[in-house]
């Protein structure tokens, strides 16, 4: 299970909000499915080194050879607030 | 003749031999969507404008100077950007985003010539089983319009099985090509993770996304697999194709052992879904092939392991949607915390959020060896049983889906059991494979798929063993809605 409080705080980090409700609805959701995935801290998988990647890679280099990436007027054409080629957000704090 | 019921590669011969005309072909393609997607729902935005002047541009090219796929159409799904249509991964967070670059495959089809018809329906950010979880539209299953077409590259599959377009571009983190694929009755590829750039691809859980193809046969899905693989400097993950995959023409199934993965037919399959399976065992061993069961016990596993690597990968992706660079921003708020946390409450969707918590969570102060770390251990084991069963066979087989497509609505209320739906397929992403689901047959007249995968790479001969099992069970891929009279 996972509590009220910890929901919350998860919720918090996440920057997320619930109201009353649907903190009501996932609260047993999410227990419901740790509970099912908690099945995995059972198993002794001591001897595995965990995934890093699936498939064998090794590192391969190229040379570093400038190309045009986009304008500034195109990166923040989808920009919500911009002013002068800026994104622009509500006070920090 | 119903130019919509044909193949991509029909489409292509007919262009080449001036029978019809790009805008023609074209034109009858969005004829056929104004008369179907209403009921199927399949597209969230169609191009008729730019697919139309696309094709002309095709057709003002004396034909001998036509590159080989240049003016057939295609389907996008919407978690692809593309430069200057609207991309909003069924997310309301995204409404109104105009990509200003293309997705490398985007890129690689423009350049081939193909005709871009819309954007497709998905789960929201790919996150689902049966693209309800779209924030904008449900799409229909062309088989049974009140069955889910499954997910998340549900519009994908629907358009194509629909004959809305010859063939779409889906994408593929646990399923989300073959079981859509399955569901609906259509091909559907998923190439080993590495095989195609994901650059422009919207990430959802980056170590096992990929995309792949919806096609209505298995040569379709080779050629286009030609078309978009590749290594590309942009996708530092991405690798290509050791050599192209060419034309499968395999007809026989002479010498190659194909594994049945046994624990994927046990009780979680239906009976339906069981039987189709095993005659498709028994038209493998007519062709020639060798099946037998095989255990790996670890993809029992696969379901825990993916819950929590998926969310715990897409809660850092998706942290990028904070209301600043892109998307939907709040109307009010006092500081940049809070329009953070309304922005996001408000244009994510219910499942979105349900796992930005599960990961958060797997991955917060605490939890993170237990669950995370646990799970990628879990994921190293469903490796090794695969390498393991992959020494002694050339394939391995289950069905796709341990279901039909299921009732709009019948698992929304329980997450859980919609995550179950995904057991067959998951193990595939975790293990980085290539993996295809092809029809095999009916239950209760809706589609079943059988799903082949191959060791890393080895995309050429699995679609070559597709192909041959194609070609013998010649299964019917036009739903009744698809039928050219229907459409009239």
């Amino acid at each position: 299970m996972i509590s009220r409080q910890e929901v919350e705080h998860v919720a918090k980090l996440a920057r997320l909000h619930f109201d009353e409700e649907e903190l009501a609805r996932l609260q047993p959701e999410l227990g419901q499915i740790i509970d099912y995935v908690r099945q995995l801290a059972e198993l002794d998988l001591s001897g595995l080194e965990p995934t890093s990647h699936a498939v064998p890679l090794k590192n391969v280099l190229r040379p570093d050879e400038p190309v045009a990436g986009l304008s500034q007027a195109e990166a923040t054409s989808n920009g919500p607030d911009v002013e002068r080629g800026q994104f622009v957000v509500p006070r920090i704090g | 003749m119903d130019v919509t019921t044909l193949t991509a590669h029909r489409c292509r011969e007919l262009l080449a031999a001036g029978e019809v005309s790009a805008v023609e072909l074209t034109r009858a393609y969005l004829d056929r969507i104004a008369a179907t997607d209403g009921a199927v729902q399949a597209y969230l935005a169609v191009d008729a404008a730019g697919a139309v002047a696309a094709a002309a541009a095709v057709d003002a090219k004396p034909r001998g100077e036509r590159l080989p796929w240049e003016g057939v159409p295609i389907g996008l799904k919407d978690v692809l950007c593309v430069k200057g249509m609207e991309t909003t991964c069924g997310s309301r967070i995204l409404k109104g985003y105009i990509p200003p670059y293309d997705a490398t495959v985007i890129a690689k089809l423009r350049d081939a010539g193909l005709i871009f018809l819309g954007k497709l329906n998905m789960d929201e950010f790919a996150m689902g089983s049966s693209t309800e979880n779209s924030a904008f539209q449900t799409t229909r299953n062309p088989w049974d319009l009140d069955r889910v077409p499954g997910g998340s590259s549900g519009g994908s599959a629907a358009c194509v099985a629909a004959s809305e377009a010859p063939w779409a571009l889906g994408t593929d983190t646990g399923g989300s090509i073959r079981q859509p694929a399955s569901l609906c009755g259509v091909v559907g590829l998923k190439p080993t993770y590495g095989a195609v750039s994901r650059y422009g691809l919207v990430a959802f859980a980056s170590s096992l996304d990929q995309i792949g193809s919806l096609t209505r046969d298995v040569r379709d899905a080779a050629a286009l697999l030609d078309l978009i693989a590749g290594r590309d400097p942009r996708d530092s993950t991405s690798i290509g194709l050791p050599e192209p995959v060419g034309e499968p023409g395999r007809t026989s199934l002479e010498g190659l052992r194909f594994g049945v993965i046994g624990e994927l037919i046990g009780d979680a399959c239906e009976p339906g879904v069981r039987e189709v399976f095993d005659s498709a065992v028994d038209a493998i061993g007519t062709l020639g092939g060798v099946c037998e069961e095989v255990s790996l016990p670890s993809v029992e596993r696969g379901i825990a392991a993916y819950y929590l690597i998926a969310p715990s990968e897409a809660s850092s992706n998706l942290a990028r949607f904070d209301g600043v660079r892109y998307g939907h921003r709040t109307a009010e708020s006092e500081d940049l915390y809070e329009m953070y946390v309304r922005t996001r409450s408000e244009g994510f969707g219910a499942e979105v959020k349900r796992r930005i918590m599960i990961g958060t969570y797997a991955l917060s102060a605490g939890y993170y060896d237990a669950y995370y770390a646990q799970a990628q251990r879990t994921r190293t084991l469903i490796i090794q049983d695969f390498a393991r069963a992959f020494a002694a066979f050339d394939f391995l087989i289950s069905p796709t889906s341990p279901s039909v497509a299921f009732k709009i609505g019948e698992r929304t209320a329980d997450p859980l059991s919609m995550y179950l739906s995904d057991l067959c397929t998951i193990p595939v992403n975790l293990a980085a494979l290539p993996g295809i689901s092809i029809p095999a047959g009916f239950s209760a007249g809706l589609p079943v798929g059988l799903q082949i995968i191959g060791p890393h790479f080895s995309e050429r001969g699995m679609l070559g063993a597709a192909h041959a099992l194609e070609h013998h069970l010649r299964v019917n891929v036009m739903p009744p809605l698809a039928a050219p009279e229907a459409a009239r």
